[in-house]
Order: structure tokens, then C-alpha cells, then sequence
């Protein structure tokens, strides 16, 4: 054993080198000082005696998170390097290295190092002179840049499914579960408990499947029931409910960081709703694993991909988007990259993997490069908002497009030469446009909006970022053109904006308010003059129509959208407009704009393009803009032009040759061709009926590949980023996947579907135990490993192991069936033991890791509101849809309690009863009795939710008003159909809220209750009606034969039964 | 017996275990165990002591609670706290090149023209501390306070910023420094929670919640919004219709049913929730008396310019007296109404004519009870201000790499002023002091090493400085 390792070993660690900070003398290797300890004469083995002693004495100041002074010691490079007073050490001249100078105390001018911690002895000096004489060999295998990691972690190897162990009372399995945790009882010396009663039993076998209590009906039933199969009828039964995908659906959604809003500053809504219908659909249709999440990652890359499969791709959009003012996008599209990266890594893989962004992991086998290899797979995409349409809707656009393509089809078989009349139309108009010449043009240096844009190498430009709502953009166009008879604006599509654009409204649609153009002498800058445009063609222009409500600008001024010429008449109360309506307006348009007469120049001068923009609203932290998308500038020589009538689609397939157009693109041109041909008046006429009736659909937020071809859909190539900061790329990485897990197939490409295919790989050592831990973790409480985001080397050990394996076996061979795995759990006689618990057991096992009883904890936030909605009979069990608004407290979403006014109109009606899953989530401003029972807001991943319990919840569920309206509703229930007298009525609330009768002494308490405040409402205390109804008045539709007094005592007690621990309790 | 046996009354003590007794018992009401909190968060269950219970930090503190007034939208350096005849001289003209190699700026060109100062300035007290005359009550404090004129931050727009400032980090997610307060000292008030917010400014923060989250520590520990008008929390006020008494009679039906339900299955959890409810029922007399400054003197009110019934920054601070009073440990008033694009002196006299005095009225009103000695102050926002003109000839844009804050109270050197910035006040030339060492500094006046105050979350040990912070020597008194 060598003795200087050993003594090395009790030292304490922390920082040293420090003070070289500062000083800007140069050593040279001719300073020889006097009183240096001599090189140790042995050669030195770097690895084992060296190493141990940098990593104790310097690399907290001096290796990877910090280096003062400019220095890090953690690589013979740089060393060599060094820092701020140049290189730390000289190769085989140990006096002349600074670094032994200030370890040995004798640099002139900086003071000994370590300087927090021991310094060195004299032969530790010895050592690193030697080393250093030796020619400072800083072998491979001890480079701390190397991994000295564990991989033989557990965790790290795919599962294997182990034996059933023995146990000692074979008649207590239900299920193969039961063996290997009445195993670890056995070994424990303890006993299961016994089964829970049947009312239990329900209503804690409904609250676990779907969110929701079981009716008194349903508990009656099942008491009933006394076959043999009676309990899993009922999980058969919950099952096959659609409220089964409602609440499973609601854990994923938690780990999808799902939210309605953006984050960050302005925090505007989305629409995202589709997606979260889509995840609790695939819970409902028992969508295996693997599908559920390769169509999350990549759905659009599935081969004939339906809108489905693209809406799933929302699971990585939910990432957070900023719009500030002055943000750079490509800042926040990486921090939304670093998002998706640690989406991932916590909910599929079960692996911390954010670490890696600014570092090698420190406890777990990922390097920095490997992260972002594996962020490489998914650097490449367009974050798009398709348009998206609801089953019927699809239906709806199924038939049009059937009937249209019927009618077309029907022209061209009542009109025999329609081929021939198209080609020569085709002819006629092929090359009847004059050259168009993009201008490259920039915003304007002195554009103070915050506007950001991307520049194209086609001279389009793109917006980003903070979209004003009424702007007047200024682009500078420095190429000069001598003449110029007309002037051009294109409006393009493009997937990164709202519905594919061209414009960036929450449809995709722009309005123009002026074109204006002004030339300003290059030599001579008071030397200008505006261009007056007399007239304005453009391919379309929606009809004249007066500005929707949602633009409002608290103007008085009317405001109208239509002809092109609105964008020249000298008004911003009037724009031109392109919405074609549903269907047909996310195209490619055009505008052109002549001047009074054609404009020839002797001089240089810069064109001053002002784009005015004031069609938006008066909110800028909404999205009411009606902004420019994508667009471009072109000018001809030419005069009296106009604007090309023909989509340029059409004319892109014009460059295909006749003879190898799809049939697609000879539809495409028919199309369009037909429009031009005046004896199909009547069918054109028919077939824009049909297009009037097109549905509106919603948009939802998807991702789309950068396949590569085309301008701004080039592939990105991904950088590794030192210390994660997206302003200091580093080497270029390739995609690939971290060492210590299974390997990528050698054939594999970069793309999304790759990375999802290989972490659904059965392979995978955590995907599976990843799902089936946090599947244990929603019935029990607790995971079989603690820590469900963290499978890593740091994490606690698992409960039952080979539970855990032998759970993600059965998984992966049920064919990643999520439904046969609930039954597993739900179906064995640990799930159904009573959770009753004695002191001695609480103390032997506090937190039920040992599952001898079973799990009793309060339900989640969203749980909770529904138990008291369900209760009281007021819930609306409607499934999907869009986001509701139930009642809030208003100032809340108003400054100065939320940075921007945040619509929340308070749904009228039974929509403000819908299940809590529905609820409209603002990140910024979280529905505050969810978040009060501790439901994450959406900032970031979450597959652990925090059970808390404080005096805010006691003051939510006493008096918040949806709890109180519950209050009210299950009194005048209880009124209407609890029975004959106030005992039955008390059974009957009872029943409603706790799904069991009362027991004697309950029931008393409750009939004490009744009777002492019917007394004190009676004696006019208070207001009877106020307390039954919430309002003052008369009551309506009082149940017959009771009072205002009635309704009053009885909304009293069941405000109590709502109240009780258990009411919100799983037991 | 003063603790809360009427739980286990009708049990024979064996039933009792001896240990969840004391769990229960042990503590005040305030600090009650918040039990399947702890549980989940690996604390031993021997460790059931609340995890809002007043907790000794491991060194001895000088700073016992926090006011943060956070300036939130960056107030203007320039025109407030670093004085810069140059850039006066150098008004109108376009800043050295070298200084604006590399800057981002949010919204102007980098290239934009040099705006000197608005507003005057002069040196106030002993210590000669140099303040704009837009502050002119604070300078009466100027002895009182510490003056970091060396501030600098990496983030300069306004969410990333001032989650920055508040979480150490750039990103959503990380507990707030209010929550790491409360997370380590606990609180000592019975009744109110441990980290309380206030919004007071023309907006709200631009991070919203996340400014005030608990991040990945336990929920108990976020800030509660608290509003200086109306309902104080969320949903304090009974319903309507319902008295004291059948609030009281309510909540006492719901303790009994509890109890029963509790002798049968005997899951602790069912005594917090008990205790949660007497605690929300304390809170609905405790709170709306602690919120009504109707009863303050007259001359207390007007030191503040607090009036009762608005909702102003005048009163927040007063209220924030009351609470440190009351034990809260941090009390953060955000007033959002610095983000001078345009408009710059205008705005700049109203911003100080709501803030100056109240703040400069805290410091004394803590100072005349004895409080300021063990109340950290601290007055600051997200960035500073560009030396350069933004629109025109009166805003200024966002600007990362120098600003000023105070401090006062709680162990910081009096009177001082620590750092300098350049000629323009762009750069910081002298004493940088990160966002990072500022948490540092005041966790260690509250008694933290804050490398060692942690959180073990996903398999890694976080800190509310993460890798990063210096403890500021010289801001110690």
C-alpha cells in the first residue's frame, strides 16, 4: 500500500490555488527559487498517487465548476494552459512550474496554496516534482475527464424476470405481486392485514381507476353482489369507463409538464387541448407503452401518420415559450430543448439526465458529449400549431372534400378536352410574369419594439419572438435597383408559425394596415421621398369586414380588414386582409403595389420599407396580434403589373413537365384552372358553397421534421455547450445514445423515431421499470423506488426488487398493455388489505414501504374537487374538449397580481362543473385550489407530486366557492330524495360523501349538528336563503315540502361531510 | 395538559404510541407536523417536528427574517444610486467601441447614443453616501444602509431575470430564496405562513409564481400571496351566509367526526389535518387584525404614507413591519413598475414618489422597535439600466452587467457603499458582486453556509447557489 494514498485519505477536501487571482507577473522558468524540497527520486505513478491528492486539493477551485483565476488542473492540458499568470506548469523542469511554486509557499508574489486546506507535506511536494520532472504523463486511464463511473449499477441492466419466491401462507396470494411482497413480510416477521370491506374496497378501487367516488348505487351493487368474481366486475367495470383515461391520463399529463399557457413573461394561452384529449384517450384505449410514447416523439414521423399521431408530438411542445420583448427566440427555443431533454429523461427513462447539460454527471455514467448526442435527435424540428379538427369535424372535412372532389371530377367528365384547354392555359400564362427582384432587407437599428426576426437565403424573413400588436416596422433595403416600375410583398407559409401562417394571428393570418416605401439618399440623409402607390392588386383579399371583438384596441375607432387597396390608402383603420376562411386560408400570398410613376434613380439610395402593422389589440401579453409571418419584398422593372393571380403553388408544379406531374399535382392545377374557366360558373359556384361550410377546427401545438430541403429547413447541427450556454458551441456532436445504456442498432439514423424505438427497446434497463415504479407510486404512494425520476446511482435501493423487475417483464410481455398492468396491481390481496393501522405497525413502517396494510393517503388536488362535485351530484361528466373556467377570484389574473390582464371568463352553467383535469391552466397564475393541493403548474416535468397538508387546504375546502355551491347542491339533494326523516337524510349525505353509512355515534354528531344550527338559522341569526343558495332573495325550486331553513341546516352538515379527512382520502 | 391529549381521549396508552404522541404534542399549533410531507421527503420520523417549526440555523445569525422589496422591471442605476458625470459629458454621443464588443441588448442597438443622468445627485449622512435626489427620504437613512453599486447578473430579460434574482437560476422550477428561508429556519409565527408575498406595482412579476415557488422543495414552503385590500388570503372570509358561529360549530363537527375516524384507523395524517383545521380557523381571526393598520397611529401611517384600505406599497411595508413583528421569516413585496423604455423621468419621479418614503419609513420604523438589528432589508430589482438612450431622449434599455441594491439591517455594514462601476456605469470595475454572492451574503447573515444549506432532489444535492456564490465580506457589519 503505498502511504502516501492512505494519508491522503483523512483530508479534508475543498479549495486551493486561489490567489494566483490578480497578479499579472510572469514566471519565467529561470526563477529558481532557493528554498524548494527536492523531486522524489522514484518514477511516479500519476493514477494512484497524484490524482487522489488534485482531486482533494484542487479541483474544487480549480477543475470543473470553478477555475479561479482563469485555471483549471484537472487535465495535463490545461496545466499547460494554466490560468490568468499563464502556464501552471513547465514539463520536466518542476522549479520553474508555478503550480509547485505556490504548493510549496516560495512564489514571490502568491501566496501558498491550498489556501483553505492542508498544504502539502514534503513528500507529497516531492511527488508532484518528480512527476513533473518526469515529463508530467497524465495517463489516459486517470484523466478525471474518464469515467471511473458505476455501470454495474442495477438499474443500468436490463430486467430479468426472477422466480416467485416462497412464501409462508400460500393461501393469501391473489396475484404473483402478493408472493414478493408477502416474501419480504415474511422475512420481516410481519403479517398482511386483512382484507378491507367492500365499501372501502370501492371507493378506493374508483377513486384509484377513475378519479371519481363510486355512487351509493354502484357501492349497493357491489354489496349485493356475492359471486365469486364480484370484485373484478367492478374493476372490469371502472376499466372500461372513459373517466379510467381521465385520471391515468392526468399522471402523464403531469410528467408531460402540461399547462394552456406559455410561462415566462406574457404567459399568453394555447391551444394544447387536443393533446391532452389524446393522452387520456390512449389510457382509454389501452394504447400499449411503446406506441403511447414513440407517437409522442415522434407520431409525424410514422409512416402514413394520422392527426393523431402529429397531435401526440404536443408532449414535446409543452415546453414553456417565451415572447418577451427583446428575448432572442434561439435563447428560449434551446432552454425549451433542455425542457424536452429533461422531459424525457424523467418520464420515460427515469434518469436525471439535465445534469449533463453544463457538465459531465457527477454520479451517473453520462458525459456531457452524451447528452447532447441525445439532444441531437431532437434539435431538428419546426415547432409548429397545425390545424386540427375533432372527429366530427373530420368527418365534416371528409365529405366536403368528397363532394368537391366529385363535382371537379364531374367537369372533367362532361368537359372531354379539359386536358387540352388546360395546357394551352397553362401556355398562355407560364411565362407571363415579369422578373421579380427580392430585396434583402433588415429591421431597422433603430426598431425599438423587441421584435426579433430570422433572415432567409431567400430574402424572406421571418418573425419571432415578442409580435407587437400595433407596430409600425421599419425593413432598410441597401441593394440599389435603378428602376422600378412596381413593387411586390409575398406572404409566405412557413411550419413555425400559428396554423403554418402566413401570418402570425392565433389562425395564422395577417392584416396589412399600410404598405409604405420611402427612399432616402444614400450620401445624404435629409435627401428623401415617400412613394405614392395609386394602385394595388393582390392574388386574394378577404371581403371588406369590420375587425373581430378579440382586436379590440380600446379605441373608439372602427376598424375594417379587406380589398389590397385598404393597405394604400393613406389609413390604419383599414388593412388588407387574407383570411380565405377555414380551409383555404393558411396559403402563400401576394401583393403588388405601383407607384404614381416608375421610379429611376441616378443617385444610391437606401428603400425604407414600413410595414404597418396596427391591426392588433390593446393587450401586448396576448395574443391579439395580426401580424406579418413570413414574408419578402421584391421589386420589377416592369410597369403596370399585377399581382399574379396564380398560387404560387401552381406555379411550382409548372416546373414539373406535363408528363411526370402526380395526379395530385394535375388536381392541384385543375384546381385553380377551373376558377378561370367562366362555363363552370355553376359548379365553381357549388363547390365554394361547400367550402363555406368548412369547419374552423382548433390549432394544436406539434412538432414538424426539418427534412433538409428547402430554405429555413436545413438540418441543424447540434454543438456540444460548454457549461450549457448556448452562446459558446463547442465541438459539433452527432446523435447517439449514453454507453452505459443498450446500444443504438448499428444502422440507425438521427432521427426522433430512432431515439423513441430504442428507449422502448425491451433493452432498455428503465423504460419499463420506469413506468410500472410510477404506476405502484399512484396506487401506494410511494414507488417501489422512492425516487421515480431517478434510477441512477445515487438513488435509494428499491423496496422489492425483484418486484420491480418482475413487474417490468410482465409489462413489456403483456405487449406494454398499461390496463393488464392496473389489474396485476388492483386484482392482488396486497392492494385490497385494509390500510387501518396500529401505533406499533405506524412505527415498524411510517411510510408503508413493507405493504402490510394497505395505502391510505389524501387524493390528488384534482381528486379532491371532484369528490365534492361528484358528491354533491353537480358534476358534469362531459369528456374533452376545451380548457373550462370555473369560478376564481378575479384579481388574480389582473395586475398587480399577474404581470398582464389574463382573460378568465367564468364559465356559466354546468361547464364550471366539469372534472378539475379540464381545468384552464395558467402556468403563471395556477388555478389556486389545485395548486393549494399541491398539482404542479406545468413549468417543468413532474412524476412526483408532493402531498401536502396545511391550513390553506382547510380554508379552500371550507370556503371556496365551488365547495360551498357543493355544500349547497348536496343539501338540496339530500332534501329532494334522502328519505323520510332526518336520520335517513343523514345516511343519505353520509352515503353520498364517504360512500359507507354512518355509524351511530357519527350519525348523532351530524343530527346534533342538524338540529342546534336549524335552531340557529331558524332565530334568524342568518340569512336562511344566503346560507342554502349563496344568494339573497327567495329560493327557487325549493324541494317540495322543505323550507329555506331546511336547505340552510342541511347545507351546514354536508359542508361537514365534504370537510372530513376521509371525504378526500383514498383508504 | 397543554398539548392536544383530547385527541387520544377514550384510549388506553398502550394505543398510544409514545413517540406520535410527542410528534403531535411537542410543538406549538404553528408548528404542528405537517406529517406525509415529512414522511415523503426522507426525513427520519424521529424528525417529526414540522417542517415549518423554528429551526437554529448551524451558525449564529445576525439576520432572523428577510424584507425583500423587490423593484421588479430594473431600476434605473443611473439615475438613482451610481452617479456618472461622464456620462453627462458624454451625452449625445455613441459609447467606445471596445465597451460594446459582444453586448446584447434586448430592445436598442448597442450602438445607441450615451443619456446622461436625469437627475441630480448628492452625498447624504456621515458616511457621504452619494443618492439621486428622486430619493430624498432614503438619504435621511443613508448611515443606515448598504449601497452595492457593484450588482451585475447574467439574464437581461425581465422573467429570466428576476427568477434569477429569486431562485438562482434562469430557469423555472428552482425553490425561492423565501422558500429556502423557510425551508431551513422554519417560522416563528403561530399563525401565519413562513413566506409571505405582496404585489404592488402596476403589474405583476414578470415569472408570476415562480418567483415565489417552492420549486422541488415541499409546497408548505412557497410564498403566500397576501393582499393589503380585500380578503388577505384566498379564500379567508366564510361564505356567505355563514356566521362565526356555524363556522365554528362546522369546524368543530368536522374535528369530532375526524377524531372518531381516527380512533378507528389510526392514521396520524387524520391528527395534522385536525390541526390544519384549528390553524385555518386561527388564522381567520388572526390574519384580517393583523391586516387592518386602521389601528396604527396617526403618525406611524404617515411616516409610511400608508392610508387603510389601499392597496399601495406604502401599506405592503407596514405590513411587512407587522409581520416580521408576528415572526414571519421573509416577507418580499414586489412592485413591478421599473421598466423605463421611455419615459424614463416621468416614471422615475412617480416610482420614487410611491417607494422613497416607504421604504426609508420601514428601515426607521424597524430601527425605532429594535427590529432592524435582526431584519435583513433589501431593496433591489432584476438588472439596471443601459448608459445608452432607448427611444428618443428618455428611456434607457435592460442592462445585466452593473447595477445597485441595498441592504440594511440585519449584521450589514452601515453606511457603506461597496463597488464602482466605470465612467457610464456600464461595467463593473471594482467589489462584483453576483446574484449569487448577494444569496450567499444573506443566507450567511441568517446563518447558513449556503453550500451547505441543500436539498437532495432526483439524486443530486441542490443549493440555492448551485455551483456558483462568494460570500460579500465587506457588506458585513
Amino acid at each position: 500500500m503505498n502511504p502516501f494514498n492512505s494519508c491522503l485519505k483523512i483530508q479534508a477536501a475543498t479549495c486551493l490555488l486561489a490567489s494566483l487571482s490578480g497578479s499579472s507577473l510572469l514566471l519565467t522558468s529561470n526563477a529558481q527559487p532557493s528554498n524548494l524540497l527536492a523531486s522524489a527520486p522514484q518514477k511516479v505513478d500519476f493514477a494512484t498517487e497524484l490524482k487522489p491528492l488534485f482531486v482533494e486539493r484542487c479541483y474544487d477551485c480549480h477543475g470543473e465548476k470553478k477555475q479561479e483565476s482563469g485555471m483549471r488542473a484537472d487535465s495535463r492540458a490545461d496545466l499547460l494552459k494554466g490560468g490568468d499568470t499563464g502556464p501552471s506548469i513547465v514539463v520536466s523542469n518542476s522549479a520553474a512550474s508555478i503550480l509547485v511554486q505556490v504548493l510549496a509557499g516560495t512564489h514571490a508574489d502568491l501566496a501558498q496554496m491550498p489556501k483553505k486546506k492542508e498544504k502539502l507535506t514534503s513528500k507529497q511536494m516531492g511527488l508532484v516534482r518528480a512527476w513533473i520532472d518526469q515529463g508530467a504523463e497524465w495517463s489516459t486511464a486517470a484523466s478525471t475527464k474518464q469515467f471511473t463511473y458505476n455501470t454495474n449499477h442495477w438499474a443500468f441492466k436490463a430486467p430479468a424476470r426472477p422466480a416467485l419466491p416462497a412464501v409462508s401462507e400460500k393461501k393469501w396470494p391473489r396475484a404473483s405481486v402478493d408472493n414478493f411482497i408477502l416474501a419480504r413480510l415474511d422475512a420481516e416477521k410481519l403479517k398482511p392485514s386483512p382484507e378491507a370491506d367492500k365499501f372501502t374496497l370501492l371507493r378506493r378501487l374508483s377513486l384509484d381507476l377513475v378519479g371519481l367516488p363510486p355512487t351509493p348505487e354502484d357501492v349497493d351493487a357491489f354489496v349485493a353482489d356475492k359471486s365469486a368474481n364480484a370484485y373484478q366486475k367492478q374493476v372490469e367495470r371502472l376499466l372500461a369507463s372513459p373517466h379510467y383515461g381521465e385520471k391515468w391520463g392526468r399522471h402523464w399529463l403531469d410528467a408531460a409538464r402540461y399547462a394552456d399557457s406559455d410561462g415566462f413573461e406574457k404567459d399568453k394561452s394555447r391551444n394544447v387541448w387536443f393533446y391532452r384529449d389524446w393522452v387520456v384517450n390512449a389510457f382509454n384505449t389501452d394504447l400499449p407503452y411503446d406506441q403511447f410514447v414513440t407517437k409522442q416523439l415522434a407520431g409525424d414521423l410514422l409512416p402514413n401518420a394520422t392527426q393523431d399521431d402529429i397531435v401526440a408530438t404536443g408532449f414535446l411542445r409543452n415546453s414553456m415559450v417565451n415572447e418577451e420583448g427583446g428575448i432572442d427566440p434561439e435563447q428560449f427555443r434551446m432552454e425549451a430543448m433542455f425542457d424536452r431533454m429533461d422531459a424525457i429523461g424523467k418520464s420515460v427513462l427515469g434518469l436525471t439526465i439535465q445534469c449533463a447539460q453544463c457538465h459531465n454527471h457527477k454520479f451517473d455514467p453520462i458525459s456531457q458529449e452524451e447528452y447532447y448526442k441525445l439532444f441531437a435527435f431532437l434539435n431538428n424540428d419546426h415547432e409548429a400549431a397545425e390545424i386540427v379538427y375533432t372527429p366530427q369535424q373530420q368527418m365534416q372535412v371528409a365529405n366536403l372534400s368528397r363532394q368537391i372532389r366529385d363535382l371537379e371530377t364531374g367537369l372533367r367528365h362532361t368537359t372531354r378536352d379539359w386536358e387540352y384547354r388546360m395546357n394551352q392555359w397553362e401556355d398562355s400564362v407560364k411565362n407571363d410574369q415579369p422578373e421579380w427582384l427580392p430585396v434583402q432587407s433588415r429591421l431597422h437599428p433603430g426598431d425599438l419594439s423587441g421584435a426579433r426576426f430570422y433572415y432567409y437565403d431567400d430574402n424572406s424573413i421571418r418573425a419571432a419572438g415578442y409580435a407587437p400588436t400595433k407596430w409600425r416596422a421599419l425593413f432598410v433595403n441597401t441593394n440599389q435597383v435603378k428602376d422600378i416600375g412596381a413593387f411586390r410583398l409575398e406572404q409566405l407559409t412557413e411550419p413555425n408559425l400559428p396554423g403554418h401562417g402566413p401570418g402570425r394571428s392565433i389562425k395564422g393570418m395577417s392584416a396589412l394596415s399600410e404598405f409604405k416605401v420611402e427612399f432616402v439618399d444614400v450620401q445624404n440623409s435629409s435627401s428623401r421621398f415617400e412613394v405614392k402607390f395609386v394602385k394595388a392588386t393582390a392574388d386574394f383579399s378577404n371581403s371588406e369586414k369590420q375587425l373581430e371583438s378579440e382586436f379590440y384596441d380600446k379605441s373608439d375607432k372602427k376598424r375594417f380588414y379587406g380589398p389590397v387597396e385598404f393597405a394604400i390608402d393613406g389609413k390604419t383603420e383599414t388593412a388588407w386582409g387574407i383570411d380565405a376562411g377555414p380551409g383555404r386560408r393558411n396559403q402563400a400570398r401576394k401583393a403588388v403595389f405601383i407607384p404614381d410613376q416608375p421610379l429611376h434613380f441616378t443617385n444610391s439610395m437606401i428603400m425604407h420599407i414600413r410595414l404597418v402593422q396596427e391591426h392588433g389589440g390593446w393587450n401586448s401579453d396576448d395574443n391579439q396580434n395580426h401580424n406579418l409571418g413570413r414574408f419578402r419584398v421584391s421589386v420589377t422593372s416592369a410597369t403596370n403589373v399585377v399581382a399574379d393571380p396564380l398560387p404560387a403553388s401552381v406555379r411550382e408544379i409548372f416546373k414539373t413537365p406535363r408528363d411526370r406531374r402526380s395526379e395530385g399535382q394535375i388536381a392541384a392545377v385543375f384546381s385553380y384552372w377551373r376558377t378561370t374557366v367562366a362555363e363552370f360558373k355553376d359548379t365553381n359556384e357549388k363547390i365554394e358553397a361547400f367550402w363555406k361550410q368548412w369547419p374552423e377546427g382548433e390549432s394544436s401545438f406539434t412538432l414538424i421534421a426539418r427534412d433538409g430541403n428547402g430554405i429555413g429547413n436545413d438540418k441543424r447541427p447540434t454543438h456540444l455547450l460548454k457549461r450549457g450556454d448556448w452562446l459558446k458551441p463547442a465541438d459539433e456532436v452527432s446523435f447517439g445514445t449514453p454507453a452505459f445504456l443498450h446500444p443504438l442498432p448499428p444502422t440507425a439514423d438521427g432521427s426522433r423515431l430512432t431515439l423513441a424505438k430504442w428507449l422502448l427497446d425491451k433493452k432498455s434497463p428503465t423504460t419499463a421499470r420506469s413506468l410500472v415504479n410510477r404506476v405502484w407510486q399512484c396506487y401506494f404512494g410511494t414507488g417501489l423506488l422512492e425516487s421515480p425520476e431517478d434510477f441512477g446511482t445515487r438513488a435509494e435501493l428499491p423496496s422489492h426488487p425483484e418486484l420491480l423487475d418482475w413487474l417490468a417483464c410482465e409489462l413489456m410481455d403483456s405487449g406494454w398493455s398499461i390496463k393488464k398492468l392496473q389489474r396485476l396491481i388492483v386484482n392482488s390481496a396486497t392492494y385490497r388489505q385494509s390500510s387501518r393501522v396500529t401505533p406499533e405497525l405506524y412505527t415498524r413502517d411510517p411510510y408503508n414501504r413493507l405493504h402490510a396494510r394497505g395505502p391510505r393517503f389524501r387524493v390528488e388536488g384534482e381528486i379532491v374537487r371532484d369528490i365534492a362535485l361528484a358528491s354533491s351530484g353537480l358534476l358534469n361528466l362531459t369528456l374533452g374538449g376545451h380548457s373550462v373556467f370555473p369560478p376564481a377570484p378575479e384579481f388574480l389574473f389582473e395586475p398587480p397580481a399577474s404581470y398582464g390582464p389574463k382573460t378568465w371568463k367564468e364559465d356559466p352553467g354546468a361547464e364550471k362543473y366539469r372534472r378539475s383535469l379540464y381545468i384552464f391552466r395558467y402556468r403563471s397564475v395556477p388555478y389556486p385550489m389545485l395548486q393549494t393541493f399541491d398539482a404542479p403548474n406545468g413549468d417543468f416535468s413532474c412524476v412526483r407530486r408532493l402531498r401536502s397538508n396545511t391550513p390553506l387546504q382547510a380554508l379552500v375546502s371550507l370556503n371556496e366557492t365551488t365547495f360551498m355551491e357543493c355544500a349547497q347542491a348536496l343539501a338540496r339533494k339530500t332534501l329532494a330524495e334522502g328519505g323520510k326523516n332526518d336520520a335517513e337524510k343523514i345516511n343519505f349525505a353520509f352515503r353520498r360523501a364517504l360512500s359507507r353509512p354512518p355509524t351511530d355515534s357519527e350519525r348523532k354528531e351530524l343530527l346534533t349538528l342538524l338540529q342546534k344550527q336549524t335552531k340557529h338559522i331558524a332565530d334568524g341569526w342568518v340569512n336562511a336563503t344566503e346560507l342554502g343558495t349563496g344568494k339573497m332573495g327567495s329560493v327557487t325550486n325549493l324541494p317540495s315540502g322543505t323550507t329555506p331553513t331546511q336547505l340552510a341546516a342541511y347545507t351546514v352538515v354536508s359542508r361537514v361531510l365534504l370537510n372530513l379527512d376521509e371525504a378526500i382520502t383514498k383508504e | 395538559m397543554s398539548c392536544h391529549d383530547h385527541l387520544y381521549r377514550g384510549k388506553s396508552p398502550q394505543e398510544i404510541s409514545r413517540r406520535w404522541f410527542f410528534q403531535q404534542c411537542g410543538l406549538g399549533l404553528g408548528a404542528i407536523a405537517l406529517g406525509s410531507l415529512l414522511r415523503e421527503n426522507g426525513f427520519a420520523a424521529s424528525a417529526l417536528a414540522g417542517p415549518l417549526a423554528p429551526k437554529q440555523p448551524p451558525f449564529t445569525p445576525k439576520a432572523k427574517r428577510v424584507i425583500f422589496l423587490f423593484m421588479a422591471g430594473a431600476p434605473s442605476h443611473l439615475e438613482l444610486f451610481d452617479y456618472k458625470p461622464q456620462l453627462a459629458k458624454f451625452d449625445g454621443t455613441l459609447p467606445p467601441a471596445e465597451l460594446i464588443k459582444d453586448y446584447r441588448a434586448a430592445f436598442i442597438s448597442p450602438n445607441s447614443t450615451l443619456l446622461g443622468p436625469k437627475f441630480k445627485f448628492a452625498k447624504h449622512g456621515k458616511c457621504g453616501a452619494e443618492l439621486s435626489e428622486l430619493l430624498p427620504h432614503l438619504a435621511t437613512m443613508a448611515d443606515d444602509i448598504a449601497i452595492v453599486k457593484s450588482m451585475h447578473t447574467d439574464a437581461f430579460n425581465h422573467a429570466p431575470g428576476q427568477l434569477l434574482m429569486n431562485t438562482g437560476s434562469m430557469q423555472f422550477g428552482r425553490p425561492s430564496i423565501g422558500a429556502w428561508c423557510s425551508y431551513g429556519l422554519g417560522t416563528e409565527s403561530q399563525d401565519l405562513p413562513a413566506f409571505v408575498v405582496f404585489s404592488t406595482g402596476t403589474k405583476g412579476p414578470s415569472a408570476g409564481a415562480g418567483n415565489w415557488g417552492a420549486g422541488f422543495l415541499p409546497s408548505v414552503h412557497q410564498g403566500t400571496m397576501f393582499r393589503s385590500v380585500g380578503d388577505p388570503v384566498l379564500y379567508l372570509s366564510n361564505p356567505k351566509g355563514v356566521d362565526d358561529q356555524i363556522q365554528r360549530a362546522t369546524i368543530d363537527s368536522i374535528k369530532k367526526l375526524n377524531q372518531q375516524h381516527l380512533d378507528v384507523v389510526g392514521d396520524p395524517e387524520i391528527a395534522t389535518r385536525i390541526n390544519q383545521f384549528e390553524l385555518a380557523s386561527r388564522m381567520q381571526t388572526t390574519a384580517p387584525e393583523l391586516m387592518d393598520i386602521s389601528k396604527e397611529p396617526k403618525e406611524v401611517l404617515e411616516m409610511y404614507g400608508a392610508e387603510p384600505g389601499k392597496g399601495s406599497f406604502a401599506n405592503a411595508c407596514l405590513l411587512a413591519r407587522r409581520m416580521a413583528e408576528k415572526g414571519v421569516r421573509f416577507i418580499e413585496i414586489f412592485h413591478e413598475a421599473w421598466d423605463q423604455h421611455g419615459n424614463l423621468v416621468g416614471d422615475l419621479k412617480k416610482n420614487c414618489a410611491n417607494t422613497d418614503q416607504a421604504s426609508a419609513a420601514l428601515l426607521k420604523d424597524l430601527k425605532q422597535r429594535g427590529l432592524l438589528d435582526d431584519t435583513l432589508v433589501v431593496w433591489g430589482g432584476e438588472f439596471g439600466r443601459t448608459p445608452m438612450v432607448q427611444g428618443g431622449n428618455d428611456g434607457r434599455d435592460h442592462h445585466p452587467n452593473c447595477f445597485t441594491m441595498w441592504l440594511a439591517g440585519g449584521g450589514v455594514k452601515p453606511g457603506l457603499t461597496l463597488g464602482e462601476s466605470d465612467d457610464f456605469g456600464f461595467n463593473v470595475t471594482q467589489d462584483k458582486v453576483h446574484v449569487h454572492d448577494l444569496h450567499a451574503t444573506i443566507l450567511h447573515l441568517l446563518g447558513f453556509d449556503h453550500t451547505k444549506l441543500t436539498y437532495r432532489f432526483q439524486g443530486r444535492d441542490f443549493r440555492l447557489t448551485d455551483v456558483h456564490g462568494e460570500l460579500v465580506k465587506k457588506l458585513l457589519a
